[in-house]
């Protein structure tokens, strides 16, 4: 049956989530935006809450318990897909640098979840592991990447630079992709588990950034970094008609948790400056053509219009992977949508705003920064189009370049 | 009007529905079998069964649009993108009538201002009017679902526009009156809409020629004159408004409230002129003149307190559909065109500036899809959707609009030109952003 409403069953997790983004995250969001790399100690406990919560109810906000569901059964499922979006959500409503932050919720998690088998899923169980893909001449090109990873026994050796892994000062271990053979493309590249005690392994420097300044975003140098071969993740077979193959799959989980992070911003956006623009005299009637109002109201209702437009593609992707369904299309159509929403909905408040959202007494300016990484990391606005693109007009990505 | 039909076993009139509509050669030659017959047994189940219980289900009907009034249709709490079996088969068959029906005869009911009687004789038989008609009444509604409504307003329009709105104007006012009509309403103006011949045609009245037109500030005017109720103003783009039996208009009340009358067209004081516009040339857009008529002593629809907030509503978010139908067909349209359009010595599609072009009418076309459901799923189950249809309404204006501009911008030259159907869809699709009424959900 037909609904589109949020079902009565998340809204304990909705509300858990909630009060984390309004009573911890919002009253340090500054304070943190300020004080770039300096930890933010207070999400110490949170790991703690959150650990407990995915102990009891088995499902909790972050990405880190996302796994592609079998969808064995033959009734319509809401799981962990669903809840996930729905809790990130709230805690990108909080603050999207601070979100990134909790412990043991990276997308390295969410990717051990989609790839790992069994033993591995117990051996790092607990671990906050963060994600190394980009390289200094590598970003939406992950197929150029040009770590190396050379079989040596029991171990593999690790070369390499990576750059831009958030949460990787903070996090325990990173998820390193490297090439097993650069000449057999992006089939030779493999997912392999670093701990970040690894002898081979330095980091370089943290990142001076427009926004989510919380988020700690790092430079690593791996030099003949020793790793055993229980520590790749999937199989270690090059496949060439796979192409990228498991490791690629995660990012169909992953996209609707970072769509569902620009979700949350932007509607943090749009109820501020909904609130300042009432201070100002200005109302929403939803009755009335937005033609019709103050042309901030109809600005404002537009935002608000692909605001809604994103999360229910967002939703869409969630319950599609909930129950089993391919949802590459999908997936990227959230991110795209959701990721560009968010720039345009924030920069649009602060100009509406005027000098109040301009300036740091509010975070509106501060969401306005946060925003741009979201239309960026997981994949632009850029490849996202031409993942929709090549999936809507039958093309291979030879093809449409 | 009251005598056109002759009093039959409800269950009698719902057999005659489906026999009519499994009988039809149309059935057959459309390739609807399998939706035909499946339809068939789910009403043979569903739909019997509720007819029994008639005077409850009627009341549930009329409940649906306002969460202060009772019993509202069991709600599954699960988010859930899976249209039921039903609607399903409803969803092909319309798709299938768009297909062989609306598609071919767009360029000449275009031409015609009008779809062709035949086809409006078809489309019915295949049971475009007979599902906005309780079975009750001789129709094939088995529930009232704004859903259901969605799916076939969607479908349709992939068809055509023009023609999707000039035949579902009918279909409106009979789920208007299912809603809200009171019992002699029913009687006379619904009930006759299910006869074999000469039924009736209506059209819900309610765009007003200014602009800045706002529903709830309404020109049209009902005065109480003695003991009689008398209708001053004029209707715009009012949808077959010359061939039209009676209108639905939007009037402020004596008491100085927006309301729904009937009217019927052979009143004295009624004038009726084509008023052709940028597009859904199909639909006989016409301007409607209402001078001191008379209206019949039950003419008001009784409306309780929200009920005119939710009828405009209802009508936007069918726009809403229609919109996503019609965006649908450019980019269905679009994507073999830029595969197969050449330019430097590859497919245009292999470009970027084409191929984004491409994607983000699949996204955009996707939101709106959702946005709109949502606003139907939340009428149907008695939520306030005001603010969803809004959003809609606010995705359709801006971004439908952009899917039919990016149409005709893919197709180029040849876009410019009658010899393909974007220019049409972009005609067509910048209506669904100002126009109040006509179809509902």
């Amino acid at each position: 049956m037909l609904n589109l409403e949020t079902p009565k069953k998340f809204k304990p997790i909705i509300h858990q989530a909630h009060q984390i983004g309004a009573e911890m995250f919002r009253p340090i969001s500054r304070k943190y935006d300020r004080a770039e790399h300096t930890k933010p100690v207070e999400l110490d406990m949170l790991a703690s809450l959150m650990d407990g919560m995915n102990a009891s109810g088995g499902e909790g906000a972050g990405a880190g318990k996302l796994k592609q569901d079998a969808g064995g059964d033959s009734g319509v499922r809401n799981g962990a897909n669903m809840t996930a979006v729905l809790g990130m959500t709230e805690l990108c409503w909080g603050d999207v640098g601070l979100a990134l932050s909790i412990p043991r919720q990276g997308l390295g998690n969410a990717a051990i979840a989609a790839v790992a088998n069994e033993e591995q899923l117990k051996r790092f169980n607990g671990r906050w592991v963060a994600m190394a893909i980009t390289e200094p001449h590598a970003g939406s090109d992950s197929a150029a990447i040009r770590a190396s990873a050379e079989r040596d026994g029991d171990d593999y050796i690790l070369n390499g630079e990576k750059i831009y892994v958030t949460a990787g000062e903070r996090a325990d271990a990173l998820v390193v992709w490297a090439s097993l053979d650069r000449s057999k493309g992006r089939a030779a590249i493999k997912a392999f588990l670093v701990e970040k005690d690894r002898p081979g392994l330095t980091l370089e420097r943290l990142e001076h950034k427009l926004g989510i300044r919380a988020s700690d975003t790092a430079a690593f140098r791996l030099e003949n970094c020793r790793v055993p071969a229980e520590n790749l993740l999937g199989s270690p077979e090059i496949d060439t008609s796979k192409g990228f193959g498991g490791v690629m799959q995660t990012f169909d989980n992953t996209r609707p948790i970072v769509a569902a992070m620009a979700v949350g911003l932007t509607r943090a956006a749009i109820e501020e400056t909904r609130r300042i623009l009432a201070d100002a005299g200005v109302h929403i009637d939803y009755r009335r053509p937005r033609t019709h109002g103050h042309a901030a109201a109809a600005k404002l209702m537009e935002c608000e219009a692909d605001w809604e437009a994103a999360r229910l593609l967002t939703l869409r992707a969630a319950w599609m992977a909930d129950n089993g369904q391919p949802n590459a299309l999908e997936a990227s159509m959230c991110k795209a949508k959701a990721g560009r929403t968010a720039v345009d909905t924030a920069l649009a408040c602060v100009e509406l705003c005027g000098s109040v959202g301009y300036g740091e007494d509010e975070l509106i300016e501060k969401w306005a920064r946060d925003a741009k990484i979201l239309d960026i990391f997981e994949g632009t606005q850029q490849i996202q189009l031409l993942i929709v693109a090549r999936r809507l007009l039958g093309k291979t990505s030879s093809e449409l370049r | 009007m009251t005598d056109k039909t002759r009093r039959m076993d409800p269950i009698g009139l719902g057999v005659r529905a489906l026999t009519r509509f499994a009988g039809s050669p149309l059935t057959a030659r459309l390739k609807l079998h399998g939706p035909a017959s499946a339809l068939i047994r789910s009403g043979a189940q569903v739909g019997f069964g509720a007819v029994n219980g008639a005077g409850r289900q009627f009341k549930a009907m009329r409940n649906w649009t306002s969460s202060s009034r009772g019993s509202r249709p069991p709600r599954q709490d699960l988010f859930d993108l899976t249209p039921s079996d039903e609607q399903q088969m409803i969803a092909e068959t319309m798709e299938q009538v768009a297909a062989e029906l609306l598609r071919p005869n767009a360029e000449a009911a275009e031409a015609a201002g009008a779809p062709s009687p035949e086809l409006e004789a078809q489309a019915n038989e295949l049971g475009v009017l007979a599902m906005a008609i309780p079975e009750t009444l001789g129709g094939a509604m088995s529930e009232r679902s704004p859903v259901t409504s969605a799916l076939i307003a969607e479908h349709l329009a992939h068809g055509d526009m023009g023609i999707a709105v000039s035949l579902l104007a009918t279909p409106s006012v009979a789920l208007l009156l299912t809603d809200y009509g009171n019992a002699a309403q029913q009687d006379a103006f619904l009930a006759p809409m299910t006869a074999d011949e000469d039924a009736p045609t209506a059209s819900l009245a309610i765009t007003e020629e200014r602009a800045l037109f706002a529903p709830h500030d309404l020109g049209t005017r009902v005065r109480q004159d003695g003991g009689t109720l008398r209708l001053s103003g004029t209707k715009s783009l009012v949808v077959n408004g010359s061939r039209s039996d009676f209108y639905v208009v939007a009037a402020r009340s004596p008491e100085g409230a927006p309301g729904l009358y009937i009217v019927e067209a052979a009143a004295p004081g009624i004038q009726v002129e084509a008023q052709p516009a940028m597009g859904l040339r199909a639909a006989g857009l016409s301007r409607v003149r209402f001078d001191d008529v008379a209206l019949r002593d039950d003419a008001a629809l009784d409306l309780g307190e929200g009920d005119y907030d939710c009828i405009i509503a209802s009508a936007r978010a069918a726009w809403c559909a229609l919109a996503v139908g019609t965006a649908t067909a450019v980019r269905d349209y679009c994507i073999p065109y830029a595969n197969e359009r050449q330019a430097f010595g590859e497919p245009i599609s292999h470009r970027q500036s084409v191929a984004f072009m491409i994607a983000n009418m699949g996204i955009e076309r996707d939101g709106l899809r959702l946005a709109t459901l949502r606003a139907a799923s939340r009428l149907e189950q008695g939520e306030d959707a005001l603010r969803e249809v809004q959003l809609a309404r606010t995705l359709a204006a801006r971004h439908a609009m952009q899917i039919a501009s990016d149409g005709v911008q893919i197709f180029g030259g040849h876009g410019f030109v009658k010899e393909y159907p974007v220019e049409r869809w972009y005609r067509d699709l910048r209506a669904t952003a100002l126009m109040e009424g006509a179809v509902l959900l």
